[in-house]
């Protein structure tokens, strides 16, 4: 028996396919944004998809993100399925009024008649020193919000597959796709993979301590626990990938067995997702923990350019690793 | 002379002689529909001076021949994206009198089952899209509702009201940008009427010719005369025929003014007594009723205009005071389809 030969690919190469596909099974899904086009993509992502689709799917806007972002919420209430990409979650504090008080608002404002099919892509996070309007992690600020859904695909996988049941969805959707991600490498799909947007994943099985993290942070948390496995601990590693609704369930099952939890957040500490992610271990699990939880977060600070004080201000391995053996050593 | 303080616009000249074929407007049905928005606002005021109506409460009184006049030109299937100054604009679109009563009472049986009020009046069976309570949020969603027309081929119509407050708004401009470049069908209907809350037209815009301003996104842009609402159901004729054929933008200033203040607390200290009063001389509803009776109409058919109304709002409120609150189990509801 002949193995298929696993086909390489990129996450950028995995969000533009998935949006190819949107594309070409659904008429009513469209793209638009600044540089979608032409340009490709501010960050390459739909390189070619004005050529294969048109100007009419694949639309570029100017630079106006609370227009084109209301424009993608009327173009949903009047029965399209658009797709808009802002470019960086940054430029998404432009747009702050549509996607707050009108698409998280509308379907309960108006009784339940009008919901709004809208998803919205955007770059968050730190780590190329593009400095502090353009490395900021703020999708906890859509987190905060009733009404809107969040996906933080850290996986070629999730990047790949998680845009078609978003567009599913009759409600706002946002994903956000940390720009450190583009370029990673992976086997591509199976073609015909489904994913959830429901649920956490873990992403390594361990004994002592729940790494929880998301999206960018991923990486380097499954290295910090690669790390501590040569110590002897055994991490686990739960990627949250929706950061609202909260997959709590998952990460309390997690903390239940391990006694101990470290959250993983590029966002910054005060009122971040860590924030909340600790809350509700503290809730759903205070009797099975064996220490305080831990966190490791971006320093309170907008992201420096240069590259030394970048690194000091954002997670890394050292710091995660820190954070697990402080937890493990306050055993009770 | 400061705009704010500009005299009421005189009277136009009368609306021209209709070319064969060419819709006329129906003076009775103008009038009984003005004064329907006319008294649904009264009765806002006696209900909420009874505590009946809390939260904030924006008049439409003075302003009725706008959303009036402009709205008899929609189709069904054209849709409405309003302001927060929305009872007259959604009972001129049709919008039923009885739930948008219930839901100025946050009753289940109103349009959003008690979850918009007066703000957010949203009806989904006449494309009524709120209700908007941020000034300018409603102008990119109008944007994109045509855009989902011009995408489908549809010849339909969006109507965005707006006041001339949100011109200073970057989502007015970002909105009128992307619809001109874009040929969407989208009417900006701007209802000046001359403040911005309590802050004066000349103290928030460098242009207070509104039109102008508009005109150099490359719209085709004019001004109305929105006391008197022959002169704006023509000049609306022209501009919804205008947006439906051509299928591009079209920015429609309706000089207006509200004889009430702002909202119920608002006590409307930055206005002159003599300028609310030179304005009131160019009521609306009196303006078409010496017209009316100029024309002949007997005083009998414009009695029993307002007989009608006053029996639909009799009823309206009845419907409302019998209605029911909105369980608290259902307070989570419609915050997501449920998927």
């Amino acid at each position: 028996m002949t193995a298929r030969a696993v086909q390489e690919t990129t996450y950028r190469e995995a969000v533009r396919e998935a949006m190819r596909e949107a594309l070409l099974r659904d008429d009513r899904v469209f793209l638009m944004g600044e540089d979608v086009g032409r340009y490709g993509g501010g960050f390459g992502v739909s390189l070619g998809m004005i050529e294969e689709f048109g100007e009419d799917r694949v639309r570029d806007t100017p630079l106006s993100e609370s227009a084109f972002v209301g424009a993608g919420i009327g173009a949903a209430l009047g029965g399209m399925r658009p797709i808009v990409e802002v470019m960086t979650i940054n430029f998404a504090m432009l747009a702050m009024d549509q996607l707050v008080n009108t698409a998280a608002a509308l379907l309960h404002m108006s009784g339940g008649q009008f919901a709004v099919p809208l998803v919205v892509r955007m770059t968050t996070g730190g780590g190329r020193q593009l400095a502090a309007q353009h490395s900021h992690s703020l999708e906890n600020w859509f987190a905060h919000v009733p009404g809107l859904r969040v996906l933080a695909p850290a996986t070629i996988e999730d990047a790949r597959c998680m845009l078609w049941p978003a567009l599913l969805d009759p409600d706002p959707v946002i994903i956000v796709e940390h720009g450190s991600l583009y370029n990673d490498k992976g086997p591509a799909p199976e073609p015909g993979t489904e994913v959830d947007i429901d649920r956490a994943k873990v992403r390594r099985v361990g004994d002592d301590v729940t790494l929880v993290t998301y999206g960018g942070s991923l990486g380097l948390v499954l290295d910090a626990a690669e790390r501590l496995a040569q110590e002897g601990i055994s991490a686990e590693v739960v990627d949250l990938r929706l950061l609202r609704p909260l997959d709590s369930a998952t990460v309390a099952s997690s903390v239940a067995r391990t006694h101990r939890a470290v959250v993983v957040d590029e966002g910054w500490r005060t009122l971040g997702m860590s924030a909340e992610v600790s809350a509700r271990v503290m809730e759903d699990c205070f009797y099975d923990l064996d220490a305080p939880v831990g966190r490791v977060c971006t320093l309170e600070v907008p992201i420096p350019y240069a590259k030394h004080l970048e690194d000091a201000a954002l997670p890394s391995v050292e710091r995660v690793a820190a954070a697990v053996h402080e937890a493990v050593g306050r055993d009770g | 002379m400061s705009t704010s303080r500009r005299p009421a616009p005189e009277p136009e000249a009368p609306v021209p002689t209709p070319v064969d074929g060419r819709r006329e407007p129906d003076h009775m049905a103008l009038f009984e529909r003005m004064l329907l928005v006319r008294r649904f606002e009264e009765r806002c005021v006696e209900l909420y001076s009874a505590g009946r109506i809390r939260g904030f409460l924006h008049l439409y009184i003075g302003e009725e021949a706008v959303a009036v006049g402009v709205l008899d030109h929609l189709r069904d299937d054209d849709a409405v994206v309003a302001t927060y100054r929305d009872h007259g604009q959604a009972l001129a679109r049709g919008v039923p009198v009885g739930p948008v009563m219930a839901e100025m009472l946050g009753r289940a049986e109103g349009v959003c089952r008690g979850r918009g009020g007066s703000m957010h009046l949203f009806h989904a069976p006449t494309r009524f899209y709120g209700g908007n309570g941020i000034v300018g949020g409603g102008l990119p969603l109008a944007v994109g509702l045509a855009l989902a027309d011009r995408m489908q081929g549809r010849d339909r119509v969006t109507v965005c009201f707006f006041g001339e407050g949100a011109m200073a708004e970057g989502e007015f401009h970002e909105s009128m940008n992307l619809a001109a470049l874009w040929h969407l069908p989208v009417l900006f209907l701007c209802e000046n009427n001359l403040y911005a809350m309590g802050t004066a037209l000349d103290r928030s815009e460098s242009e207070t010719n509104l039109a102008l301003k508009a005109a150099s996104y490359e719209v085709p842009a004019w001004s109305c005369d929105g006391m008197d609402v022959l002169a704006t159901w023509e000049a609306a004729r022209r501009a919804v025929e205008l947006v439906r054929d051509g299928g591009s933008p079209v920015f429609l200033e309706a000089k207006t003014y509200r004889f009430r203040a702002h909202s119920m607390y608002d006590a409307d200290r930055y206005r002159d007594r003599a300028e609310i009063e030179h304005w009131r001389e160019r009521d609306p509803l009196v303006l078409l009723r010496t017209r009316l009776l100029a024309d002949g109409v007997p005083q009998k058919d414009l009695d029993a205009a307002e007989t009608r109304v006053t029996a639909a709002l009799d009823d309206a409120v009845a419907f409302a005071e019998a209605g029911t609150e909105e369980p608290v189990d259902e307070l989570l509801t419609f915050v997501t389809s449920g998927r």
